[in-house]
């Protein structure tokens, strides 16, 4: 029998937070290199994993490394793992993410023991999300990861953290309750849970036993709650706000891609009339997304509600690249959730130093701090100008498919148009990452944060491999599109190109 | 007839009596508790034995032993054993009663499984008194002011329902002229529609009995008793009554509806729709009222009632898929094993919270996270089960109850169903939230002692299986299920 990867990444996180909480409380140092191991070798394997990925033409659409074992046989549900081009470079992203968070995190002290457990706890779930093939598996890996997100965010958090943690709760419960809906009924019209399956051949059954945009959309809610969709993103600037740093990391780097990730899996490659017919709506519900969000990020004056809400405006995106339901579109909206996932995911992590270093995180009473904390500066800069579409940086290249794939879309009408008019993000974004690094970083030293340290050696390396990866897809985004690509090409089959 | 088939009522008869003399005799109490779990795991290993058997009639069929009523039997053997197991603390409250208590709980062991079995109106009605009179006496076991009010209330509220429901029987005996479940299913499918339209007796005997069961699975409006009850009895009682009693109502409940008035289509399809809005109804009050509880009984008094709001989606989809599945059935049965596991988990937790900080406010279980983390995490594992959140058993048990709904065109009912849980976690998760977040009155320890821990530990652990590989019993649910036709 071979060796089954996915569950050996799926569950050593969990393990880990299983060890952890034996371990003594006392023992810090040993919570914080268990969990260290524990993440690191879903990320080898991981790796491993994509340097091995069939990349042939004949396999766009086929899952790989896949593992299927009868679970509930009254429910005829399957403990079905695999991944394929889409979700072979999520899953990278989370495991990456995953073991850099425990480094982020290298500095919490308070009831470590927990922090960490919760952590890694997260990562399984999250990785789960991304590697299932079940759709009720995917459910409760998609439900589990609410609950050590309540615990990191009331707990650890800053700020209203116990109003922020429940709303996200209600919020996420709120879109999964739809999401169950449509679950079962896609279960009922087709009688089966397993995603390749239904993506296959159960199109047919739906359309004839129950209005396919009714299941369409039920799913579509929880979705568009996780990514956020305007108007459902309200919770997220509250949550990344007063999460601690490494929760924000996760939150904006992999949580909310799985929100994109199931439209591109479920919605779109499942229902495409549906899609096709309510494209332009959510095409313009995508576009209000990314100017709202971009005109609210101008007016804050709080370093990570900042970045929170620029995260509402790069999403924008990626709705906009999935429903304009081309081949190249919606492989750019592959690549910038992932190029967001590294972009937001290091921007939070320099925020939580800079709130960490200095203690303030007003950005008004920021400034001059280029000369103090030189390092900080410069990454910052560096994620900055990867967060407005500077080419060689990985935002490039997603934004630039995006709009490519967009403009030349013959899937939605006037598909022009709404391209010319999400370019205008462009413009916002250059001018609030420019004002935010203009405010912290430059303009007249300020005497009362001299000697604020800069980053520390623990510091560097995660910022380092961070600034790698960004720089990496940037020059040669080939790396992860012709992944993308496997599992895409399928999809946009479906529309025509 | 084959008296062999009635052992495990016997025994729990025969163990009830032996605990009352051995009261007058013995000093160590403890004994009385290990004969009353003898008792117990004798009657659930007997029926665990006779699982898989096929029907057999009791006593003039009076009564039935299926696997449905063997289902029952293993499950109210387990509560009762958790309940006893975990009151070893608490009964020290009781101080010269302890005998009668674990008496009374036998007793009521022995109603609730008759209740299963009954295949008659009046075998039905016995039943259903010998349980509940056990119950009011438990209830007022504390006698103080708190306790001796619930018990009136419960009483006297309770003798109003066994009241509509003896009216009810009566109606449907008059009506069909039959007590025998399936002898007035073969009267009413002899009549015409136009016969038994022509009066509305059979009609009114059902919303009758609707109202009376409703009373026992306390779905609203016949929900008045909960709060008062569930937070002036004695914790252990408390959590014996919420889910033992519950499930209880529903065993007769399915029985009676399924194999009296299954057939015809229309009739089901009626009494199915009434269900369907004592479920709307029930789970929104139940969820509603929940938030503003301060008294953690209190809150699981109106959270048990949304929990039979969810139960009732489940009878809504007997009575609309009528005899073609056996999914109603069977998600009602398993809902009902994980709803116990996870309701008498977290009462467990309580009682040993309780019983140190005799306090039963919310605000008071602040720092629990420190003081007893253990118990903490077990309660908080269980609140997330009660709300339905995997990897726990309620979970499972939503999806399996709501699937079967929405095979049946009830999606719009699953709609309403999954948005109360998202309401019921605002409430439940308070609680988790203080806690955790808490400062802690003091720094003491809450320290509890083996027996409850073990009860504890059973339940998580069932919590959990049941929740991550349920399949074993869902099959258990779906033979239950399947087999319980006359």
């Amino acid at each position: 029998m071979e060796f089954n990867y996915l569950t050996t990444i799926l569950f050593l996180p969990a393990v880990g937070a299983i060890i952890i909480a034996l371990i003594s409380r006392k023992d810090e140092a040993l919570i914080k290199r268990v969990a260290a191991v524990f993440t690191g070798i879903p990320l080898i394997i991981a790796i491993c994993l994509f340097a091995a990925f069939d990349r042939s033409a004949g396999a766009a659409g086929v899952m790989q490394f896949e593992e299927k074992y009868q679970w509930i046989a009254s429910l005829n549900a399957h403990y079905h793992l695999g991944v394929d081009g889409l979700s072979m470079p999520m899953l990278l992203l989370t495991t990456l993410l995953g073991f850099l968070a425990v480094f982020i995190s290298w500095k919490v002290h308070d009831r470590p023991r927990q922090f960490f457990a919760w952590l890694l706890l997260l990562e399984t779930s999250i990785i789960g999300v991304f590697v299932s093939l079940d759709l009720l598996l995917f459910f409760i890996m998609w439900e589990i990861e609410v609950i050590p997100m309540y615990f990191l965010i009331t707990i650890w958090g800053s700020g209203r953290r116990e109003y922020s943690a429940i709303k996200y709760v209600l919020y996420t419960l709120f879109g999964s309750a739809f999401m169950l809906a449509g679950i079962l009924s896609l279960y009922f019209t087709t009688g089966s849970l397993s995603i390749v399956d239904i993506g296959n051949q159960g199109l047919g059954m739906v359309q004839t036993m129950m209005p396919a945009a009714a299941i369409f959309w039920l799913l579509f809610i929880g979705f568009a709650v996780k990514l956020p969709m305007f108007p459902f993103h309200t919770w997220l600037p509250d949550a990344h706000t007063d999460a601690p740093t490494a929760v924000s990391v996760m939150l904006a780097g992999v949580l909310i891609k799985m929100g994109g990730y199931g439209m591109i899996r479920l919605c779109v490659g499942m229902f495409p009339g549906p899609a096709q017919q309510y494209a332009q709506i959510l095409i313009i519900l995508a576009l209000i997304g990314i100017l709202y969000g971009a005109a609210v990020t101008l007016m804050q004056t709080d370093i990570k509600r900042m970045i929170a809400y620029s995260s509402i405006s790069h999403m924008g995106y990626v709705l906009l690249g999935i429903f304009a339901l081309g081949q190249v579109s919606l492989t750019g909206a592959a690549l910038q959730m992932f190029s967001h996932g590294i972009i937001t995911g290091l921007l939070f992590a320099m925020a939580g130093l800079v709130i960490h270093n200095i203690k303030v995180r007003d950005l008004r009473k920021l400034g001059g701090l280029a000369r103090q904390v030189p390092i900080i500066t410069v990454v910052f800069s560096v994620a900055g100008l990867a967060s407005l579409g500077l080419p060689t940086t990985s935002g490039f290249a997603a934004e630039f498919l995006i709009f490519l794939g967009c403009f030349n879309s013959t899937a939605v009408p006037y598909a022009q148009v709404y391209t010319i008019i999400a370019i205008i993000g462009v413009v916002l974004t250059a001018g609030y990452i420019l004002w935010m690094l203009q405010q912290a970083f430059y303009g007249p030293v300020k005497d009362e944060f001299n000697g604020v340290k800069d980053a520390d050696c623990m510091e560097k390396f995660y910022i380092f491999v961070l600034v790698a990866a960004i720089m990496l897809v940037g020059i040669y985004p080939a790396i992860l599109t012709d992944v993308f690509k496997l599992g895409i090409t399928p999809i946009a089959a479906l529309f025509g190109s | 007839m084959n008296l062999v088939l009635f052992i495990p009522e016997i025994t729990l008869a025969v163990f009830a009596v032996l605990v009352i003399l051995l009261d007058l005799g013995v000093r160590q109490k403890n004994l009385l508790r290990s004969v009353s779990l003898a008792g117990l795991v004798i009657a659930g290993g007997v029926s665990v034995a006779m699982w898989g058997g096929s029907y057999s009639p009791l006593f003039n069929n009076m009564l039935a032993v299926d696997n449905f009523a063997i289902f029952f039997k293993m499950l109210f053997a387990g509560i009762a054993f958790l309940v006893i197991l975990a009151s070893s603390d608490y009964i020290e409250k009781f101080s010269r009663f302890q005998g009668e208590y674990y008496a009374l709980i036998l007793l009521s062991t022995l109603g609730m499984m008759l209740m299963a079995a009954t295949a008659d109106l009046i075998s039905l009605y016995i039943a259903l008194e010998l349980t509940s009179i056990s119950l009011y006496v438990l209830v007022g076991f504390l006698k103080d002011r708190k306790s001796t009010e619930a018990s009136l209330k419960y009483l006297l509220l309770g003798a109003i329902a066994s009241a509509i429901l003896l009216y009810g029987m009566a109606l449907v005996f008059g009506f069909t002229g039959q007590t025998q479940l399936g002898a007035i299913a073969q009267s009413i499918q002899a009549m015409s529609l136009d016969n038994i339209l022509a009066s509305p007796a059979l009609l009114m005997g059902i919303v009758m009995l609707i109202a009376g069961f409703g009373f026992k699975i306390a779905a609203v409006p016949f929900q008045m008793w909960v709060p008062d009850v569930y937070e002036g009895a004695p914790t252990p009682v408390t959590a014996y009554l919420s889910v033992a009693s519950k499930a209880a109502g529903f065993a007769i409940i399915l029985r009676v509806f399924y194999s009296a008035f299954g057939i015809p289509d229309w009739l089901s399809m009626n009494w199915g729709i009434i269900f369907a809005a004592l479920a709307v109804i029930s789970m929104i009050i139940g969820n509603v009222v929940a938030i503003p509880q301060t008294n953690i009984k209190r809150m699981l008094g109106y959270s048990s009632i949304a929990q039979a709001g969810y139960l009732m989606v489940g009878l809504a989809t007997l009575g609309f898929a009528a005899t073609s599945s056996v999914l109603g059935q069977s998600g009602i049965l398993f809902f009902l094993a994980s709803y116990s596991l996870t309701n008498l988990g977290a009462f467990i937790a309580i009682i040993a919270i309780t019983n140190k900080i005799n306090s039963d406010d919310i605000t008071d279980f602040a720092g629990m996270g420190k003081r007893a983390p253990l118990l903490a995490l077990a309660l908080t594992f269980c609140l997330i089960s009660l709300i339905g959140m995997p990897p726990a058993a309620g979970f499972m048990a939503k999806f399996y109850i709501f699937s079967a709904a929405a095979q049946n065109d009830l999606l719009w009912l699953v709609v309403i169903a999954v948005l109360n849980s998202v309401i019921s976690a605002y409430y439940y998760l308070r609680v988790v939230k203080v806690m955790w977040l808490g400062e802690a009155a003091s720094e003491e320890k809450v320290p509890s002692s083996g027996a409850p821990r073990l009860a504890l530990f059973l339940c998580c652990l069932g919590v959990l299986l049941l929740g991550i590989i349920p399949g074993l019993v869902m099959k258990m649910a779906e033979f239950a299920g399947k087999l319980f036709a006359f």
